[in-house]
């Protein structure tokens, strides 16, 4: 089979061949004549097969025509000059940036666009005379790359990028390097003359230089101790800052009253090197949002209806903020149904997929209520307002406590755990030793209890743990789990606890089982059912249709569809019905069927059998409740009926408990109960509705099929096909929390030793400047080759789908 | 030795200088995307290749 030479997709229904080469679609072929045009074809030579099919968006954007909503998607607009900023969620290659840089050779109006891959965005300054913007929208969905517009892109806008910490890190590094330079003559301590003349002014330059180091690059952590004292927690900043400030006060009283240079070179080192690991730790994945809500995923603006002095129906767009109760609203193919609302006029298909995770297509009938988050498939609806946006069912949910809340910092953490004894030790200590040499020699016991809180600073238990975790990080990422942030791993190697959502994260989205049972139908009532379900636009029939293999068309003499019931259908003398049970059989339908989704079919009156829908479960899954059964509590919550109860108790291990017709509000409390118990748990969902319960959950991971498609907040995105390899990602976490232990102890050590000489009232500058870096870099030394070593062992069972 | 005041002055302006380029260059967003430029780099040669062949082109601006 020949693959396209423009999306490198198989070729299956139809065979375009233009310019001796293949495609699959006429899309493909318009990107490939597009970009030939405008003399771009080094799109191709770049990467194999790069592009995107694009998809058919006629109308989509037409709220572009809105001057206001331009004004608010605009970041810049003055005498005709605009600069606009898209997310490009299909950008994916080298060559994507390429053409995207290339615009301007596209439409002249396009002054200059460049790329951020990693956020997948792309800036374009364009001149509003030449193109205007929704011609630009038109232009990029045209060759395949449609910018992902939602309702989150009018609130918030100009959101800053923080950069302090790198300038924190730059101020330490800087500071850091010229103190090192200027104490390394006293190192020796030799009495020479010159260095007598100098070292004043040697001393004084490191106390300017330190200044900022303490006032700007350390302020975090004085910030950090003095609200985790006022909360009554002993955090790992307590320590630090004490640190830092005994440091700075020695040192500066040293070379004010010259008894000596001074730890200058050890303060600067210390936070540069403390910076260094918050630096490491803030790797994130900056395409990848973990704070979406629904606003994410709706659109913009909708298409009002209403009606001008001369009686005719006017199409107007308007925020969707602006959508009052009561207003009508058009609804096309694809489009999404912002508001609850009651169907006017057309046949809803709705897909809640995103919302439920149920990927069946639910059909309704004017005059029912349509929630908010279905997305219609096929013609086009009138649907009438009952509630404003944020009253929905479904936004209801985001006025929960839960998602006002900051997940962060409520949980004790390792570190901070240990900080509380060590601070307490380190502090007992000080005072121990200021005591034994306030007795033995007053002179020196002020000398010894700052040097005890010199060198017992916890520089390379600080480091410890965001080495580890942001190294872990990256392993998970290479791993197709991505993570928010690196906490969130000390948090899975404490989880005893597993809930799952059933629908699209058990069972796959894509793979619906359907078998057959009953009689077997001959060929002939094969072909009359393939005509029929052909004519039909229900959901199922579309689903089916698809699966059964390709007869010849008959062209049926009779075909009626009722809606909620079935097909009536006929051809070549021969009768048809396709439908519900107590449709085709015509007598009283047997209920035990209740709770499965079949099409029933008899041919000439005469029963022939059902087709019975399955979801079908991920490959590997058994292994995986096995597995995760021995170490941890497993739950499975549905917001669907229970009809796969059954087939689910006995695939899977027994302690599994099921609980069924889970509202969203409910999986939110279940989890709730577990931790009240005092469990830890981690959610694993994947629609909407299980939005509640991740954000309520220790660590809630969401479930992708595809990463570039949205998702909602959780702590960790994991895609769907490495979803049989999480109890290695568990493993790997409590590998990973115990390799900080170790390096806890290794610092330990390091920290002995410094006590050792700061006790004895023989801490030297030199000795804290040798001792602090090498603890700090033997510890991450420790702990990247460690965790490499435990990411090279780690082994995902991708499963093949 | 006097002159170790000039060299020390000089040391700390050099290192001055290196740190403003730093601030500077984080300030007009350099670092904000580290991976885009790598990629770009690469497409500057064959844009040359391009604009030979077809002398119309407009050049690529930045």
């Amino acid at each position: 089979m020949d693959s396209c030479f423009h999306c490198g997709e198989k070729c299956k229904e139809e065979l375009i061949i233009f310019q001796e080469k293949v495609f699959c679609c006429n899309g493909c072929k318009t990107v490939f004549e597009i970009l030939v045009e405008s003399n771009l074809t080094y799109y191709y030579e770049l990467q194999e097969k790069p592009g995107i099919s694009p998809g058919a968006s006629e109308m989509k954007f037409d709220f572009l025509d809105n001057s206001e909503i331009v004004e608010k998607l605009l970041e810049f607009n003055e005498n005709k000059n605009q600069i606009v900023s898209f997310l490009i969620p299909s950008m994916h290659c080298s060559s994507c940036i390429w053409v995207l840089e290339n615009l301007g050779k596209l439409n002249q109006g396009i002054k200059y666009s460049q790329v951020d891959f990693p956020k997948k965005t792309v800036r374009i300054n364009f001149s509003s005379d030449k193109i205007n913007l929704k011609e630009l929208v038109y232009l990029l969905s045209r060759i395949g790359y449609e910018p992902y517009i939602s309702l989150k892109d009018y609130d918030e806008k100009n959101h800053k990028i923080d950069r302090s910490l790198i300038y924190k890190l730059g101020v330490a590094g800087f500071a850091f390097g010229n103190v090192m330079f200027l104490s390394f003559p006293e190192y020796f301590e030799v009495k020479e003359f010159w260095l007598e003349q100098f070292k004043h002014l040697f001393r004084w330059l490191m106390f300017a230089f330190s200044l900022p180091v303490v006032f700007y690059s350390g302020s975090d952590y004085f910030i950090s101790a003095f609200k985790g004292l006022r909360a009554r927690i002993l955090n790992i900043d307590v320590p630090i800052a004490m640190g830092i400030a005994v440091l700075f006060i020695r040192s500066s009283t040293e070379i004010l009253f010259d008894l000596g240079t001074g730890f200058f070179d050890s303060l600067t080192g210390l936070v540069f090197f403390l910076l260094l690991g918050k630096f490491f730790q803030q790797k994130t994945y900056s395409y990848l949002s973990f704070e979406r809500d629904y606003k994410s995923y709706f659109p913009m603006a909708v298409t009002r209806l209403g009606t001008n002095t001369s009686r005719e129906t006017t199409e107007e767009q308007v925020q969707v903020y602006k959508v009052k109760p009561g207003d009508r609203i058009l609804i096309r193919n694809a489009e999404l149904i912002p508001i609850d609302s009651v169907l006017i006029k057309g046949m809803a298909n709705i897909d809640y997929s995103f919302v439920t995770g149920e990927a069946e297509v639910v059909k309704k009938e004017s005059g029912e209520t349509l929630y908010a988050g279905g997305r219609q498939q096929g013609g086009m609806l009138e649907i009438e307002a009952i509630k404003a946006i944020d009253q929905s069912y479904l936004t209801r949910l985001w006025s929960n406590e839960i998602f006002k809340k900051d997940k962060r910092g409520q949980f004790q953490n390792l570190i901070n755990q240990i900080s509380k004894r060590f601070t307490a030790g380190v502090l007992s200590i000080a005072f121990l030793a200021t005591m034994f040499w306030l007795f033995y020699d007053p002179s020196k016991a002020l000398n010894v209890f700052t040097a005890i809180l010199i060198i017992a600073c916890p520089c390379a238990l600080a480091l410890a743990t965001p080495f580890t975790l942001g190294n872990l990080l990256r392993i998970f990422g290479r791993n197709k789990f991505y993570l928010k942030e690196a906490g969130v791993i000390e948090q899975i190697a404490k989880i005893d606890c597993l809930v799952f959502d059933k629908t699209g994260t058990i069972t796959s989205n894509k793979k619906t089982e359907v078998y057959y049972e009953g009689l077997k139908l001959n060929a002939f009532d094969k072909q009359l059912l393939s005509s029929s379900l052909r004519a039909s636009g229900h959901p199922l029939s579309m689903q089916l249709y698809q699966i059964l293999e390709k007869n010849k068309i008959l062209s049926l003499d009779e075909f009626k569809e009722y809606s909620g019931k079935g097909i009536s259908s006929a051809g070549n003398g021969s009768k048809m019905k396709i439908g519900s049970a107590s449709f085709v059989k015509e007598s009283a339908c047997d209920t035990k069927e209740f709770n499965k989704t079949t099409v029933h079919i008899s041919s000439n009156n005469e029963y022939k059998g059902c087709y019975i829908f399955k979801n079908s479960y991920r490959e590997g899954l058994v292994d995986l409740f096995r597995k995760l059964g021995d170490s941890k509590e497993l739950f499975i919550l549905s917001g669907d009926n229970d009809g796969e109860r059954e087939k689910l108790e006995n695939m899977l291990p027994m302690k599994t408990k099921f609980h069924f017709n889970q509202q969203p509000e409910d999986k939110l409390n279940f989890i709730k109960k577990l931790q009240q118990e005092g469990k830890s748990v981690m959610m694993i969902g994947d629609g909407l509705n299980d939005a509640g319960a991740l954000a309520q959950s220790d660590v809630g991971i969401s479930v992708s099929e595809n990463i570039n498609v949205f998702s909602p907040a959780c702590d960790g995105i994991l895609e769907a096909c490495n979803l049989t390899s999480l109890n290695e990602y568990f493993k790997l976490s409590e590998k990973g929390v115990k390799i900080i232990k170790w390096s806890f102890v290794l610092s330990l050590c390091y920290n002995i030793v410094g006590l050792a000489f700061a006790v004895s009232g023989n801490l030297m500058p030199v000795i804290a400047a040798i001792l602090m870096p090498l603890s700090s870099i033997s510890i991450v030394t420790f702990t990247t080759l460690a965790t490499n070593l435990a990411g090279r062992k780690f082994k995902p069972l991708v499963s093949k789908t | 030795m006097n002159i170790i005041y000039l060299l020390l002055a000089l040391s700390i302006l050099v290192a001055l200088i290196f740190f403003i380029a730093f601030i500077f260059s984080v300030k007009k967003g350099q670092y904000d995307d580290v991976y885009t430029p790598s990629v770009r780099m690469l497409f500057d040669d064959e844009l040359v290749r391009s604009d030979k062949s077809d002398s119309t082109k407009n050049k690529k601006s930045n």
